[in-house]
């Protein structure tokens, strides 16, 4: 029995989490954007598999910042381009 | 101006031979170009149809003259088809997954759905080489399919067996383009090729188009001659040839002597698109010069793209050697008259300018000298006719102009220029500078100035842009002055300030306490804009003096404060503070220097304490004035003393040597020592090392020890009288370690941070025995610079120093092309209004610039306010 490594309790990953609709549409809205404008990250990314997300979605990373101590980053999953 | 468009899409397609001979205006059919009376032949390569580049001639095509013409396309029908060498790797890949006998792909419908994915989710992959198995049956007809041999160039072979032996069946371009016909549309698809626009019988060319003559101009020599572009040269190459093949085919030559031909044909065609493709010898100019054909034209750095493209020659440019000038301001740069009397600024007339420039315009293009006002060197009407000014015409011209005209004015003392060294590797390199006009043949800088171009006067050369526009001076002087870029966006400190003698010069003249004469304390400050000497610090005998530390402050702020530590400070266990014997505390209380040495810590570039101080405290401006008053305050209290090194300041007295000379012998005993456990077996190894390296380990350690103390030796001997060490503890230039190899010992040279191993057998040179594990024998060099080196030290020397050349070269070249790479991917980001970093579509790269919205050069070591510096100035002392 092998048992599968969850990346997102490893200390270096920083949390992911899916953003709702709701909280897009503000994130949209307060940089005046559009979703094809953010950041992207491919679906197979190890950190994106393992809360659940897919195409499409928006996930909100929160990770600690040498800089500024906690910075929020925002990336749109897409489908990873074959080669 | 036209908006912006957003590229949609980008599409790529081969030129059909029916587009080639729609396109064409003229069949070409003669490789001559003019004919004796210097016109061009009909059909010939430069015929009138093709454009026209002598001036008075018309186009054939569309009557137009020589600078309007566009120029138009021509062909040649060739003989047989040859490959188009761009288009290899396509042809090697068709051929490959293609049935040789249906054209069909050698895959089933199944097969293929598998790698494209299905008609509705087409997100698979392109079919590839790999997907086909060699040698397969087709799945269509049956047919049984042959290895293809691919030979660089351009050669494709079948490989058939034949009585067991294999045999290889050369492929003519005809026959593989009669299989590229065969392809079904269909069946392209999936091979990522759109035959609506790209059949893959295009890549093999029956007809050629031949280019306009406006991009293949023939140029006259002095002589008379005329001497034809590179590619016109290849063209005539490609016409002989194909006229020759043409002629043997219809007299029905041997099949031996038309392949030679359509070879010949095939290697002309091939270098008329790349003249430097693998496998092919380049075809050379009568000189020996390899032609520069079409693909040459676009490659590299000198190429259409990077050469003509993206980066340009521009005019209001000049040039010229670089020679310091310490009595500049920072801001300010030496402009030599020869190049102020010919760079212009355009002025537009006013009535409000009109008699001022009428004076310039009647002064001309020749100003005497350099404090002469300037002169003009063109007027324009309001027509935009240009009136050159010249000895004859300056009255006549200067009482024509009238409000509506344009004075092309000289540089003058004052005016804004760009200034820049290559290689330009961070803002700082481009910085803008008020113009002196001056003697000489020379740019002149403010030594203080070199670190942010990495400047130095051995030969350096620096480009000057003069701005011609209002907009463009203003956005010069606020954004990129010299003053409004003192601190570097690297580290947040000051990359302008003092440098060499500027860090000597104020050590020897803060260092301790001096007391100067009236006369003296003049001679020093004489040249700074101070207006009155403070009261003198002390009288003797009824003449004043004044300290060295009161002359110092009288070029700082009156506010200011601060206390740190100078860079010749030893970083005791406990600071004993004002009570310090090297005077390195410095103390400085509402802008009296109370105590300590100033140096390189407090006014060098890339430290500079109380440059970084005052531009907190007082602005960018007060700090460039503060650099200027220390650049010619340092210079005059260097030369109070004068200052030089020579050779007898490397002597140590005969104790120091007995006691250097002891310090070698022991430790080359002990490195025998050492040598002999090991032999015997007795060297116990450490964790993780074999024997060897153990004690290679202790013998550097020996030796590096051992020179060390040869150093202190001589640093007992040498104080602060020795130039050198001046230099050294002031932070000016050099270190104790090169003092140590001038004075003591040069110590071991190393090659990867090993001793020295390589050479012959079991010895590094033939003056050693075998196996000779000692001191001298790897590299050890026990004399100094001053005393000389032995042949085998020199030798040894010699290797070392050659790694830190080989060293520099390849970091050099490499880190060149890791910044090209960056600053491509990087080029146009900009931080929006809202403090995103965003590139030019408006895509987000970075939520908040840095992650902290903050600007490096504002934030004090990355905090958004200096509590410490705000604390120390209004408790006046250390926190």
């Amino acid at each position: 029995m092998s048992t599968k490594l969850n990346v997102l309790e490893h200390v270096m990953v920083p949390d992911h989490k899916i953003m709702s609709d709701e909280e897009v549409t503000e994130l949209l809205t307060r940089y005046n954007i559009s979703t094809d404008q953010l950041p992207k990250v491919y679906h197979d990314d190890p950190a994106v598999k393992s809360i659940g997300a897919s195409a499409d979605d928006v996930i909100r990373i929160i990770r600690t910042s040498h800089t500024a101590g906690r910075a929020e980053a925002y990336r749109l999953v897409i489908k990873r381009p074959k080669k | 101006m036209p908006s912006p468009k957003r590229i949609g899409q980008i599409g790529f397609g081969l030129l059909s031979p029916k587009e080639i001979r729609e396109m064409s205006v003229r069949k070409i059919i003669w490789a001559d170009t003019y004919d004796d009376d210097g016109f061009p032949y009909p059909q010939g390569l430069m015929d009138l149809n093709l454009g026209v580049i002598d001036p008075g001639l018309r186009c054939k095509t569309c009557d137009q003259k020589a600078s309007e013409c566009p120029g138009h396309f021509g062909h040649i029908e060739l003989a047989k088809p040859v490959i188009n060498v761009g288009y290899t790797r396509l042809i090697r890949k068709l051929l490959r997954v293609t049935c040789r006998s249906c054209g069909r792909v050698l895959l089933s419908p199944e097969e293929i759905e598998k790698v494209v994915g299905t008609e509705e989710d087409q997100t698979g992959d392109l079919l590839s080489e790999k997907d086909v198995k060699k040698e397969r049956i087709c799945p269509h007809c049956g047919e049984q399919q042959l290895k293809i041999n691919f030979e660089k160039p351009t050669t494709f072979s079948e490989v058939v067996v034949e009585d067991g032996k294999k045999v290889e069946h050369k492929l003519t371009p005809a026959d593989i383009r009669s299989r590229m016909e065969k392809i079904p549309n269909e069946d392209l698809i999936p091979l990522g090729i759109n035959p609506d626009v790209a059949r893959p019988e295009w890549t093999i060319l029956t007809v050629l188009p031949v280019p306009p003559v406006t991009m293949r101009p023939s140029i006259i020599l002095e002589n008379g001659q005329r001497s034809e572009d590179d590619l016109t040269h290849k063209l005539v190459d490609i016409i002989r040839i194909n006229q020759r093949f043409k002629e043997n085919q219809d007299a029905g030559a041997p099949q031996l002597i038309i392949e030679d031909l359509w070879e010949l044909l095939q290697y002309h065609v091939t270098t008329y698109m790349d003249n430097e493709v693998a496998g092919c010898p380049p075809a050379r100019h009568r000189s020996g010069r390899p032609l520069k054909t079409l693909s040459q034209r676009l490659k590299g750095k000198d190429g259409r793209f990077r050469g003509s493209l993206s980066g340009k020659r521009v005019n209001f440019s000049s040039r010229t050697v670089i020679s310091p000038d310490p009595n500049l301001s920072v801001a300010q740069v030496g402009v030599p008259r020869a190049v102020a009397n010919e760079m212009t600024i355009p002025v537009r007339v006013t009535t409000a300018n009109l008699e001022e420039l009428k004076g310039i315009a009647r002064i001309g293009p020749n100003r005497p000298d350099v404090n002469a006002p300037c002169g003009a060197n063109y007027a324009i009407r309001p027509d935009n006719r240009r009136l050159r000014l010249a000895e004859g015409n300056l009255e006549t011209v200067a009482d024509m102009i009238e409000p509506g005209w344009t004075v092309e004015r000289q540089l003058r003392d004052g005016d804004v220029v760009l200034f820049n060294r290559q290689p330009s590797l961070h803002r700082m390199s481009i910085m803008a500078h008020r113009v002196k006009v001056m003697e000489g043949r020379t740019f002149r800088l403010n030594p203080a100035v070199c670190p942010p171009y990495n400047a130095d006067f051995d030969g350096d050369e620096m480009n000057m842009h003069v701005p011609q526009t209002e907009e463009a001076r203003a956005e010069a002087t606020i954004l990129i002055s010299v003053q409004e870029n003192i601190l570097s966006p690297r580290f947040g400190g000051p990359i302008i300030g003092g440098i060499h003698d500027h860090v000597s010069g104020m050590f020897m003249l803060t260092h301790d306490v001096r007391w100067f004469t009236k006369e003296d304390a003049l001679y020093l400050l004489k040249h700074t804009d101070i207006e009155r000497l403070p009261p003198p610090g002390k009288v003797e005998d009824g003449i004043d003096y004044w300290s060295n530390k009161q002359v110092f402050s009288q070029i700082l702020p009156a506010q200011l404060t601060t206390v740190f530590h100078a860079s010749s400070c030893q970083n005791c266990d406990t600071c004993k503070k004002e009570l310090c014997d090297r005077d390195a505390y410095v103390r400085i209380i509402d802008g009296n220097l109370e105590m300590g040495t100033i140096d390189k810590k407090a006014i060098g570039a890339f430290d500079g304490q109380i440059v970084n101080r005052i531009i907190r405290h007082y602005g960018m401006r007060r700090a460039a004035e503060f650099i200027d008053d220390m650049t010619k305050l340092s210079i005059r209290g260097i030369m109070l003393d004068g200052f030089s090194f020579g050779i007898d300041d490397e002597d140590l007295s005969k104790t120091e040597y007995g006691q250097i000379d002891e310090v070698l012998k022991n430790a080359a005993l002990d490195v025998e020592r050492r040598i002999k456990i090991y032999e015997d077996g007795q060297l116990e190894p450490m964790p993780g090392r074999t024997v060897e390296e153990t004690l290679e380990m202790q013998i550097m350690q020996v030796l590096g020890k051992a020179r060390d103390l040869t150093g202190q030796i001589a640093g007992r001997h040498l104080g602060l009288g020795n130039s050198a060490v001046l230099m050294a503890v002031s932070g000016a230039r050099g270190s104790m370690l090169n003092l140590t190899q001038m004075a003591g010992c040069i110590g071991q040279q190393s090659v990867r941070g090993e001793r020295i191993i390589r050479g012959y057998d079991d010895r590094t040179l033939p003056h050693f025995k075998k196996g000779d594990r000692g001191s001298d024998a790897h590299g050890f060099i026990q004399h100094s610079y001053k005393g000389g080196l032995n042949p085998t030290e020199f030798f040894f020397h010699a290797i070392g120093g050659r790694e830190g050349l080989v060293d520099t070269a390849v970091r050099t070249s490499q880190s060149g092309y890791l910044q090209r790479r960056m600053i491509n991917a990087l080029q146009d980001l900009k931080v929006a209004y809202d403090g995103t970093v965003r590139s030019t579509g408006g895509k987000i790269i970075q939520f908040e610039y840095g992650e902290d919205g903050t600007d490096p050069t504002k934030s004090a070591f990355g905090d958004p306010v200096d509590v410490k510096g705000i604390v120390e100035s209004i408790l006046k002392e250390e926190v």
